[in-house]
């Protein structure tokens, strides 16, 4: 029901596009350090990771490969929507929660502005599409946390490591991340939206509705990745 | 513009519960054009959950409403958007956005809910803000930099920004001292004879009631059990509204302290 309603509003006029253009800077461009710093580290320490295991098998020219597949199948969308959950989930049901239990969401109704449309729409809409853009930054500074460790301490060769990268890589590999990633954002703002609408009174109340967003939003987050790697790449 | 004769604003044995907590028991209440009602009554009487029913914020389980003479319960969504450009409302606490300024929050339902130019708006808001007492200068402050008074104030001009027909307020001086809390009841009473608008307030303040209402009524376990003009009040005989009015602990109305 809450969902129908607010895919419906973020369909139909009238749109807020100043707040959208503020959730688009909240929700995307204010999460760039914490989406990037997770997929510097996470290339970074694959590669590694992968350089321990494969040398025992002679297999060391696989890593750029691992590294190129599992950042962008797996590791940018799946710790980027977690990474966001906190962040924005977090965000969204506290701002939310606040303002139902401060009688704010009432205030907008008696204005003649509906708060699916004001508040919940525009999040929801910010969400789904930051997330894959936030999630291709995020696969070409992984990749590249990958090459640096690859070639700074393990001694690759820069160009056979990025030949190989290319050779590895194709573009379902990059795009059903990203479709994940639009997903994982949309899961993201509506836990966060749904939790804070519904949140009960006072502060508890708002502690509450935070923290079922943050959780429900991951939980929700690693099943559907399981499903939709399921239905690309079985 | 109301039919002649037609209330303002009339429930017909409205009932609403939650799960087993029947908070309104079948509320019959008539409102007249141009006037003041102010509802009275303990807390948990069931007054707050009487003005969200007519704002549409809640949905009676049984029951009529009828603003203008018009069913409004079971109103479309973009009925109920067009139904609520007739109404302003003072909340309890301000409800104030947190995140925009106070000419901002002023002109809200100018700028979002009718689509104003901003310039105009802001005029619009400057104006009312200086009407009820405040400094131009306040406008582009923030609501938390604002005492609890000056934040009612704020309320106040938010509610009659875009001359509402009907204009409700909720405890209108919950927290406020004395001579605040006459201030803003004069305030009340001068917006909304200058907007001609209807009143409905509801409140346990007896010195908002003497001063804001035209028409009172009083509510008990969810049920209108006395309304009349307020000049009638200290002779009603009824001793629920005897009891209230005197803040008696002996009486009708018994409180469970737990």
């Amino acid at each position: 029901m809450f969902i129908g309603r607010a895919i419906y509003h973020s369909f139909t006029a009238p749109f807020f596009p100043a707040q959208l253009w503020r959730q688009l800077v909240d929700i995307g461009y204010y999460s760039l350090p914490v989406v990037g710093m997770t997929a510097l580290f996470t290339g970074m320490v694959l590669a590694l990771q992968s350089y321990t295991g494969f040398t025992r098998f002679n297999a060391e020219g696989a890593i750029a490969g691992v590294v190129v597949l599992s950042v962008t199948r797996e590791l940018a969308p799946v710790l980027a929507g977690l990474m966001v959950a906190g962040r924005v989930g977090a965000s969204i049901a506290a701002e939310i929660g606040t303002m139902r239990v401060t009688e704010q969401i009432d205030a907008l109704t008696t204005l003649s502005v509906n708060p699916f449309k004001y508040l919940i729409a525009p999040r929801l809409i910010a969400a789904t599409l930051t997330l894959p853009i936030l999630v291709f930054i995020g696969d070409i500074i992984g990749v590249y946390g990958g090459y640096v460790v690859s070639i700074y301490s393990l001694g690759f060769s820069p160009g056979s490591y990025l030949s190989q990268t290319w050779d590895v890589v194709e573009t379902m590999d990059v795009v059903s991340g990203l479709i994940k990633a639009g997903v994982f954002g949309f899961i993201v703002a509506m836990m966060g939206c749904y939790h804070g609408f519904n949140s009960g009174r006072g502060a508890q109340g708002v502690g509450a509705a935070t923290t079922n967003a943050v959780v429900s939003s991951s939980i929700l987050i690693l099943i559907f990745n399981y499903l939709l790697t399921q239905v690309f790449f079985s | 513009m109301t039919k002649q004769g037609t209330p303002k604003i009339e429930l017909i044995g409205v009932k609403k519960s939650f799960g087993n907590n029947h908070v309104l028991n079948g509320v019959d209440l008539v409102v007249p054009e141009g006037k003041s009602m102010v509802i009275i009554g303990g807390s948990g009487t069931g007054k707050s959950v009487t003005l969200k029913c007519i704002l549409g914020l809640l949905s009676p389980d049984e029951g009529s409403i009828k603003i203008d003479g018009e069913e409004v319960v079971e109103l479309s969504p973009q009925g109920r958007d067009d139904l609520m450009r007739k109404f302003g409302m003072l909340f309890q606490g301000g409800a104030l956005f947190d995140s925009l300024k106070i000419w901002e929050n002023v002109a809200f339902g100018l700028i979002q809910g009718r689509g104003m130019d901003r310039k105009e708006a802001r005029e619009i808001a400057v104006k009312k803000i200086t009407a009820v007492g405040l400094q131009e200068a306040v406008a582009d402050l923030y609501p938390a930099e604002l005492s609890g008074g000056m934040q009612k104030r704020v309320g106040l001009a938010r509610a009659v920004a875009a001359s509402p027909e009907i204009i409700f307020f909720d405890e209108p001086t919950t927290g406020l001292d004395p001579i605040m809390a006459d201030v803003i009841n004069k305030l009340i009473v001068e917006q909304v004879q200058e907007l001609g608008a209807t009143g409905l307030s509801i409140t346990h303040d007896m010195g908002s009631v003497r001063t804001i209402a035209d028409y009172v009524a009083m509510i008990h376990e969810g049920k209108i059990v006395w309304t009349g003009p307020v000049e009638e009040l200290d002779s009603s005989g009824n001793e629920y509204v005897e009891q209230f009015i005197h803040g008696r602990a002996e009486g009708p109305i018994t409180r469970r302290v737990a």
